[in-house]
């Protein structure tokens, strides 16, 4: 049985399956991509020929533009399996947005995983992860270290409503990405019995839109019109992250300015983002869900993609599972229209 | 313990006042005694228990952590409680977390020895929020940007209107915790909690600016003028219970000053200006710094710095309240009891002769002492009334002195202006041609000129560091200050007290602001700032 070391590389574009002629999650345009998500880093413009999940491709169409998202698409269901030149390839959910999808290769009797980015905490707006057993499995680190322990995302949800009845005269407008972070807080606000509209920047509708249309219901959602200052006073808007502390926030009413994500778990992060309310809600594993992953899908070696790798390969060696760093640049990236101060932070949701 | 880290957690990121105060206020509406009055005691900083070490912190997480990963953790979290709260291995059981009374009764019961076992067990009970709360609050280094004044505010919120803060602040220092008595009072359940001879605070006058048009409707005859010191007001509270100076702000600062403390041998609430004196002259405003930045000061720095107090009022004399004497009345008293005690290291405030208002212009026009901040006048017959009553006393601050200068840097401001850039390094021109920083100003600009500001850093932006742009050199702003002193801390050798801007000169070009050497030649004489 050939390693996956032998068939699977790391090439300057990304990783690449040679027998399959396939890269996964290319940084650069090539000629056969496969997609894990629709998120920016991940899914990018370009390719002649691209493979993902039915609900990816809807989602890289409206963040593209049609025919930007692949020359020619090919839309795989989870479960469902091909044979890509020498490759057995089906996928699995990886519970990160919808659509999001883990890649698993066979080749001669050799299996490997790709899981993109991926959760286990459950989420409204997409499947739950499924554990693939497997010889090699590659995992992101985002938040690979043991102070990070995202709470229950109702224990936020619960915080942000309680702050919007302590303060009913000021808007509460949470900064969330708009591919899946949006759309799962949405959702989460709806599970917890908010019913009023809930309000959007104009950068958040198209998505949501999409989700809709992909059979996600996120009730009834209102572009956060700013001449209509005074109806948003009590209410909930949610906008990119890049705006909620800057000029388009100041024209709501006196808002408390929220952000959802798993590094609002550090203080210093939410103070220098000029946070009010953090709120710790990631569609990334927290430690102690990279390490459940881990030793369910069992496999002998890990590759670690992008984020804290050290950390990581360090506790699964203590298990005795042989850990590598990818070292793969140019994930981790999903922030939109962020301003140029901080690009040098990581920037994952 | 929950309520009290959930408020902990949501004070330290909250900028506003208001939002503040209705935070407060909620946790003291529901919370139950005397949990609510501990938690009282843990902002105000009124506990008193001897704080553990952070080393004994770092013993404690060693033991369960592994020391690799600790060692991640602590170099990407920064702070030793943060890191420890959030990666203390959860150890589930049914006690749940401590209650604030348990905590703070224990804290105090019990012996250092024991209080390892005694925080793990809590700790395992606890989440990360809590966890944080009792590190920061067992090390002594609960810091919560909520002064014990927004307290009291929110306690009187409490009261809907029946109690006002400034009486909360009356019986304050003759309460101690978990302060049972004042929550029924504040509840409409119990009296008044009486401070008994204890040495409480009272409430300040205040005085308001003096503005053109109050001066021409100035009665000269009606009002007395004293100077008006750039030292720190306190108040001086003696009783047979005990000796107290408080700041303005209702703190107890007696330790910081115990050679003040050690002259109050008498009984009575004495207001006056803390300044430094050296043979009757008083110092710069930096000298007085050094010894507001020590707690516990030695003898070098008493030596080197030493503090008096000049008198302005006489509120108490033994028991006797004066306040409701008119100004005039409670002077006389102030010399008679000053002459009779001559206590050291205080003097009388001087009464400035004057006949007019123009000659009065002319005397404030004339000080140039940096220890000088300008004029008060008192009306003689001003009863002692707290906060800040109408026409009663002025200020009548000199007019500033003002440099021309070139902003070379910007930072976004805090609270409401977080999405501005509101505070700007200004610099000016050294001989060699080079743009030297002398100094930060955050206000005197209005909203329409902040907008301006602010939409000119973004569009002249040449470089960043996290929050801060540093822009061309394109921009002058007038800069209005009150004293120019020494400084070695400072690039530029010069420092300004309260730097604000006084214009926006959008007209007039860079090359055209004053030079270092303009600003070097307003230095007064004095004391150099460390
Ligand atoms: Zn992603
Ligand atoms: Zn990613």
């Amino acid at each position: 049985m050939p390693h996956p070391e032998t068939w699977l590389k790391v090439m300057p574009d990304g990783l690449f399956c040679e027998p399959g002629g396939f890269y996964m999650d290319p940084l650069r345009p090539v000629a056969r991509a496969i997609i894990t998500h629709a998120h920016a880093d991940h899914a990018r413009p370009g390719h002649d020929a691209v493979l993902a999940s039915p609900e990816t491709l809807a989602l890289m169409d409206v963040r593209m533009g049609e025919g930007r998202a692949g020359a020619v698409q090919q839309a795989l269901r989870y479960g469902e399996a091909i044979t890509i030149g020498e490759v057995r390839v089906w996928m699995q959910p990886a519970g990160h947005v919808l659509g999001s999808a883990q890649v698993a290769m066979e080749w001669r009797g050799s299996r490997a995983v790709v899981s993109g980015d991926y959760k286990r905490q459950p989420d409204p707006t997409c499947l739950p992860f499924v554990p693939i057993p497997c010889d090699v499995f590659v995992t992101e680190a985002t938040f690979a270290l043991p102070v990070f322990r995202h709470p229950p995302a109702e224990h936020e949800i619960a915080k942000l409503l309680d702050s919007v009845s302590l303060f009913p005269e000021r808007t509460h407008v949470v900064g969330a990405y708009a591919l899946g972070k949006a759309q799962r807080l949405i959702a989460l606000l709806r599970q917890a019995g908010w019913d009023r509209p809930i309000y959007l920047h104009g950068a958040q509708i198209p998505l949501c839109t999409a989700y809709g249309r992909l059979g996600i219901p996120l009730g009834e959602l209102l572009p956060a019109t700013v001449a209509e200052k005074d109806k948003l006073k009590g209410a909930i808007v949610i906008a990119p992250p890049s705006a909620i502390a800057d000029r388009w926030a100041r024209r709501l009413a006196e808002p408390v300015v929220c952000n959802a994500s798993g590094w609002m778990r550090v203080r210093q992060r939410a103070r220098s983002k000029g946070v009010e309310l953090p709120l710790v809600i990631s569609d990334h594993c927290d430690w102690d869900e990279l390490n459940q992953t881990l030793d369910e899908v069992a496999a002998p070696e890990v590759w670690v993609t992008h984020g804290r790798e050290e950390a990581l390969i360090h506790e699964a060696a203590k298990r005795g599972i042989r850990g590598r760093a990818l070292r793969l640049v140019g994930y981790g990236d999903e922030q939109e229209d962020l301003p140029e101060a901080a690009k040098t932070e990581p920037t994952v949701a | 313990m929950i309520a009290f880290a959930e408020l902990l957690e949501r004070l330290v990121f909250t900028p506003g006042r208001l939002a503040k105060v209705a935070l407060l206020r909620r946790y003291f509406a529901t919370q139950p005694d005397p949990d609510r009055g501990f938690g009282l005691a843990a902002l105000t900083g009124e506990l008193a228990f001897q704080a553990a070490k952070p080393a004994m912190i770092r013993a404690l997480v060693e033991e369960r952590t592994d020391p690799v990963l600790f060692a991640m953790s602590r170099d990407y979290v920064g702070d030793l409680a943060e890191t420890v709260a959030l990666i203390w291995p959860a150890a589930p059981s049914n006690a749940g977390p401590p209650r604030m009374t348990e905590v703070v009764q224990t804290l105090i019961s019990t012996p250092k020895s024991e209080l390892p076992f005694v925080l793990t067990g809590w700790l395992d009970a606890s989440d990360a929020s809590v966890r944080y709360a009792l590190i920061k609050l067992i090390t002594g280094e609960l810091r919560v940007g909520a002064s014990a004044r927004l307290a009291k505010v929110a306690l009187a919120e409490v009261a809907e209107g029946r109690i006002a803060a400034d009486e909360i602040e009356e019986v304050w220092h003759g309460l101690t915790p978990p302060y049972t008595p004042l929550f029924a009072w504040i509840g409409g359940s119990g009296p008044r909690p009486d401070p008994a001879g204890a040495p409480v605070f009272r409430s300040p006058m205040l005085a308001h600016p003096l503005e053109a048009p109050d001066i021409a409707a100035l009665i000269p005859s009606a009002f007395r003028a004293e100077w008006k010191w750039d030292g720190i007001r306190v108040q001086l509270v003696a009783t047979p219970l005990g000796r107290r100076i408080f700041s303005r702000g209702a703190d107890d600062i007696s330790g910081a000053f115990p050679e003040i403390v050690e002259a109050m041998a008498f009984h009575g609430v004495l207001d006056g200006e803390l300044l430094v004196l050296r043979d009757g002259q008083v110092a710069p405003f930096a000298d007085l710094q050094q010894r507001l930045n020590r707690k516990a000061p030695g003898a070098k720095a008493q030596r080197d710095y030493p503090v008096a107090v000049r008198l302005y009022d006489l509120l108490f004399d033994e028991a006797e309240d004066l306040r409701p004497l008119p100004f005039d009345t409670r002077r006389e008293r102030l010399e008679a009891w000053y002459a009779r005690h001559s206590p050291p290291r205080m003097d009388l405030s001087e009464l400035i002769p004057f006949t007019t208002v123009d000659e009065l212009s002319v005397i404030r026009d004339g000080t140039r002492a940096a220890s000088i901040e300008g004029l008060m006048l008192k009306r003689g017959d001003s009863a002692y009334v707290p906060g800040r009553p109408k026409g009663q006393w002025w200020k009548w601050k000199r007019d500033p002195l003002t440099i021309d200068a070139v902003v070379m840097y910007a930072q976004r401001g805090h609270g409401k202006r977080s999405s501005y850039y509101s505070d700007y390094t200004f610099g000016l021109w050294r001989e060699d041609g080079e743009l030297v920083p002398v100094g930060k100003a955050y206000s005197g600009f209005t909203d329409a000129e902040l907008v301006t500001l602010d939409r000119w850093i973004r569009n002249h932006t040449t470089n960043r560091f996290g929050p801060v742009r540093e822009v061309e050199h394109g921009l002058v702003l007038e800069i209005a200050f009150d004293a120019a002193q020494r400084s070695n801390r400072h690039k530029s050798g010069v420092a300004l007290r309260f730097p604000r801007v006084a214009r926006v000169r959008m007209d007039k070009p860079a090359i055209e602001a004053d030079q270092l050497d303009t600003l070097m030649r307003l230095i007064e004489p004095g004391a150099v700032q460390a």
